[in-house]
């Protein structure tokens, strides 16, 4: 419900960066803003020119056809990569320079499009992981099994099964996450990075290998997720429904440059987003 | 309590008691004088090698990290414990031979731990078979240095030197150089290697079971998502390599206040693969396993002593074929059949509380 509510009182609105986010988000930092972001691999321009503002609970795809640079788009948000060009703010605080936790704990948090769990540890250790930074302990206290650790243990077990609940995963708790079907682990990688507390949520390819179903349901849980935890998310998916049905905005990317922006059906009737889809129509 | 959970108790328990069990077995085996002499002799060496297994298993088993410089970090603790208990004796007239050992022992595990992270900083920003190249060249690196190395007290003073003529005139060498660690008095008990093998499992077995044993298994694991997860990679790796280290270094100070004299020579490349033999062969992460199969192999050339010169040979070929028994798929299930029904009982036993 709350999701409809959503939908209908938003209106996309320009942001300073010809960038476009929800009318209800505008006065907020945005939580992600990426100016003029770009990267090479050895004269290569794997991205180039990457402007994109995500405001504080905008639900936003990106898309593009294979190679288009998305999950580089991604490592580069993330700081697997560092960007030759441009800048990316969280929050409007600049990444630059930061490893791959310190963005992390800025509140960024991801799924990746190869999974990437913690394969021989328990679901419940998976999210616990997720936790690392949020209910805390030190080393002494975990050799010594001092009271903090059984506290801490406790709530970290607590938080953890709230967090499973999202997806009902609660009774897979202690099955090893490698042994998981495949829709499971792409849905216990969303509930790990959820764990972080995260200010945006990046998912690549959340419904890779899910059936329609699985599809639909993630659908419905994205927006969920969103309302519950009044969070950003941004999406790389080639499930045009997926994308069409839950993203406010959509930004699509073609050989490392953003050639469209906007919403749902304004992308559905670009001719360059079509063009770079399907080809070029013959002349004549 | 989850079923995961118990699994781990019951681990845990098991590990605990089977050592406890075995101490107790052997003291009631000494006090019979029905333990054959080789047999004591090996006792500490035994207790010494299940901790070096078991911290080295931390390592390379739980942080997932080939590291084999191993035995470099026993031998900075045998030396340093010799030193410590040749120095309060001599300086300072420690009689005490239990306040001696002890001393001894924490000095070698700080000792180590220190070289430890100095090592760690460096060594963990490499990986996989860069790590274990490194580590090697650590390990011959504090060997080496261990070599030309001379320690001496007079009047309650240490003195240090690379160079022996360096050594004042009326000095009680420690560390006479090649020669190694003179004139130690044995002070080692079994008790002592009893009690450092309980403080390592319930080290590592703590460590293990908490929120930065799982950090270091989520960065063996999968190293990127760890970071994704604001885990401190390199924090976790050098947590894992410096609490083997100290381990080690006390292991190494037990070891080395066992008998009259420490040289570098027995603490050789060779050992620190030997350890990683007992590793590997109980399994690795399988601290239990680890325990077992130092015991065992520590004692197995002592009872190939009747194949005389055959005796490294068949070492080597009963390694082989447990190597291979152990990792058969077709043997594993036929055991695993053979224990179900008894793995069965104890899961509904536990259901029952």
């Amino acid at each position: 419900m709350t999701q409809q509510k959503h939908r209908s009182s938003t209106k996309m609105v320009p942001m300073p960066t010809y960038s476009i986010v929800p009318e209800r988000d505008v006065n907020e930092i945005p939580v992600l803003e990426t100016r003029h972001l770009g990267i090479e691999f050895g004269g290569l321009k794997a991205v180039e020119d990457f402007n994109l503002t995500i405001g504080k609970t905008e639900i936003a795809g990106l898309i593009g056809p294979n190679g288009a640079g998305k999950t580089t788009v991604f490592n580069l948000i993330t700081k697997v990569y560092e960007p030759t060009t441009g800048a990316a703010l969280i929050n409007g605080r600049d990444l630059h320079g930061m490893s791959i936790t310190q963005a992390s704990k800025l509140g960024i948090a991801r799924t990746f499009q190869n999974i990437r769990l913690f394969d021989k540890m328990t679901v419940e250790e998976n999210v616990r992981i997720g936790l690392h930074n949020r209910i805390k302990y030190d080393m002494v206290s975990g050799i010594l099994r001092l009271p903090r650790y059984w506290s801490q243990e406790k709530r970290q077990h607590e938080k953890a099964l709230e967090l499973l609940h999202i997806f009902d995963m609660e009774k897979l708790a202690d099955e090893e996450a490698g042994s998981l079907p495949y829709g499971a682990q792409r849905r216990l990688e969303i509930v790990r990075a959820l764990a972080t507390d995260p200010k945006l949520l990046l998912l690549d390819e959340p419904a890779a290998g899910m059936n329609p179903h699985e599809t639909e349901e993630l659908m419905e849980n994205i927006a969920k997720i969103r309302d519950q935890f009044q969070i950003a998310i941004l999406l790389i998916e080639h499930d045009m429904n997926l994308v069409m049905g839950v993203c406010e905005g959509i930004c699509v990317l073609n050989f490392g440059r953003v050639i469209a922006k906007g919403t749902a059906d304004e992308i559905q009737a670009n001719p360059v987003v079509i063009e770079a889809y399907l080809g070029k129509k013959k002349e004549g | 309590m989850t079923k995961e959970k118990r699994k781990r108790l019951i681990y845990s328990l098991v590990t605990y008691l089977l050592v406890i069990a075995a101490f107790i077995f052997l003291q009631s085996m000494i006090a019979n004088k029905t333990i054959s002499r080789s047999l004591k002799g090996q006792l500490v060496p035994i207790c010494c090698w299940i901790v070096m297994a078991v911290s080295l298993n931390l390592v390379v088993g739980i942080s997932g990290e080939l590291s084999l410089g191993h035995a470099g970090f026993m031998s900075v603790g045998a030396y340093t414990g010799a030193v410590v208990s040749g120095w309060l004796l001599n300086g300072f007239d420690v009689q005490d031979t239990t306040l001696r050992l002890v001393l001894a022992i924490v000095a070698g595990g700080l000792f180590s731990g220190i070289v430890g992270a100095l090592i760690g900083i460096p060594v963990l920003r490499l990986r996989g078979d860069y790590l274990a190249i490194v580590t090697l060249a650590f390990g011959e690196i504090i060997r080496s240095l261990v070599n030309v190395f001379y320690v001496g007290t007079a009047d309650g003073k240490l003195h240090f030197s690379f160079l022996q003529k360096n050594m004042p005139d009326a000095v009680t060498m420690l560390v006479d150089g090649a020669k190694g660690a003179v004139k130690v008095k044995p002070i080692s008990t079994f008790t002592a290697g009893f009690i450092l093998v309980l403080i390592t499992l319930v080290v590592v077995l703590n460590l293990i079971n908490s929120r930065a044993g799982r950090a270091i298994k989520a960065c063996r694991d999968n190293r990127i998502a760890a970071e994704s997860m604001g885990v401190n990679v390199t924090k976790y790796k050098m947590m894992a390599f410096v609490t083997a280290a100290v381990l080690a270094g006390m292991a190494g100070a037990l070891y080395g206040l066992n008998s009259s004299t420490v040289v570098p020579s027995q603490f050789t490349f060779n050992q620190s693969i030997n350890v990683l033999v007992f590793v590997v062969l109980g399994g690795l992460g399988n601290v239990l396993g680890s325990i077992i199969s130092a015991a065992f192999l520590t004692i197995l050339p002592e009872m190939l002593r009747a194949f005389a010169d055959y005796r490294m040979l068949v070492y080597a070929v009963v390694l082989i074929l447990v190597m291979i028994f152990t990792n058969n798929p077709t043997i594993r299930s036929w055991v695993n059949r053979l224990t179900a029904p008894l793995r069965k009982k104890e899961k509904t036993g536990g259901d029952a509380q």
